[in-house]
């Protein structure tokens, strides 16, 4: 026999024993309906777990992303100051972290597809658990035993097949989000022990230490020029009179607002 | 003939097509047989997508218990072979 037969008498089968299992098929019904909004929630309990991881990636990818950028950043300024060897050590922990940077976008796209099918899945099984509840009361309130049974053999299965499919598919979603937590867990991990450096800034590292030496020795190195250019050149008198001429300008701009002021 | 395609859903298809269904799934199955990882992902898509294709979909709150029953799209042919070992106590919830 082929795969796709097999697995629907799979599914049938188990829902014939359910059936089997009730003296009155009617008693069935309550029961099942009781099953199926147990089921609805757990579908809903798994959409909002896998949420949850997915955010959780996207604070790590923003985490990441602001430390490749300032990493970028730090290689160019130490390569603007000539020191190829802090750019050369910054533009590699940064193709370090642009792995872990892919690897979590590859993991965000799939849990983001995992939630999407579980959110179908939630609103095909909400409305079948509707369909079941009308199908339901008319039945009790129609048919007799005899007939009733035909009647709800057809529903059961339809309803405990799409249960089953639903069941499976929240199972996968649960171990997946359990793998991503794990893999989550760690990258937290890596980053609050200094592997791949604290973004927020609050703690320096070494990189940023030795660019922020370099730019203060360069400063009081520019300040030191400044100071002797002023020594040379004497007292700049020029500078004054040329800042005095802006001036009428300038007076004249206030005069125009003030006049708009009365009339309004 | 109703088809469910695990995790997306049920579709209608005109018994007509019952027999083309029927050749794939043969071949699905030697993939099964045989391990054949990469055949097995492409027989199974290319079922899939016929079923998806000549099929029609039943709207949500259909009842209606499917005549056959084909592994979700993303399925490894772990998960088709450990689906298809299920008794019907063991792996199926619901």
């Amino acid at each position: 026999m082929t795969i796709m037969k097999r697995l629907s008498l799979i599914f049938r089968a188990k829902a014939n024993k359910a059936l089997d299992r009730a003296e009155d098929p009617r008693e069935t019904l309550d029961y099942s309906y009781e099953r199926q909004r147990e089921m609805l929630m757990k579908v809903k309990r798994g959409v909002a777990d896998v949420a949850t991881s997915r955010k959780r990636l996207e604070l790590q990818l923003q985490t990441l992303t602001q430390q490749s950028d300032k990493l970028e950043g730090q290689s160019r300024q130490a390569l603007a100051q000539g020191r190829e060897d802090l750019a050369r050590e910054a533009l590699t922990r940064r193709s370090a972290i642009q792995v872990q940077q892919a690897d979590l976008a590859t993991q965000h796209a799939q849990l983001q597809a995992e939630e999407e099918k579980l959110t179908l899945a939630s609103q095909r099984l909400q409305a079948k658990v509707d369909a079941f509840r009308t199908r339901k009361e008319t039945i009790k309130a129609t048919y007799t035993a005899a007939e009733a049974q035909t009647k709800i053999g057809e529903a059961f299965s339809g309803i405990s097949e799409e249960m089953g499919d639903v069941g499976l598919a929240v199972q996968r979603a649960e171990d997946k989000t359990l793998a991503m937590q794990a893999r989550a867990g760690a990258i937290d991990e890596l980053l609050a022990s200094g592997a791949l450096d604290d973004a927020s800034g609050t703690a320096k590292d070494d990189i940023t230490t030795e660019l922020e030496r370099m730019s203060s020795q360069s400063d009081v190195e520019l300040e030191l020029a400044r100071l002797k250019g002023e020594i040379t050149a004497g007292t700049p008198v020029q500078q004054i009179e040329g800042s005095a001429t802006g001036t009428p300008a300038a007076a004249d701009a206030p005069a125009t607002p003030e006049k708009q002021g009365e009339t309004s | 003939m109703i088809v469910r395609i695990m995790g997306e859903g049920q579709w209608d298809l005109a018994d007509e097509h019952a027999d083309l269904l029927n050749s794939l799934d043969a071949g699905l199955e030697s993939t099964v047989k045989g391990g054949d990882q990469e055949a097995f992902r492409a027989a199974l898509s290319d079922l899939l997508a016929k079923v998806r294709a000549l099929g029609s979909p039943l709207p949500d709150d259909s009842l209606a218990p499917s005549d056959a029953v084909l592994p979700a799209a993303d399925s490894a042919l772990d998960d088709v072979r450990a689906l298809l070992s299920a008794s019907d106590e063991g792996l199926i919830p619901g």
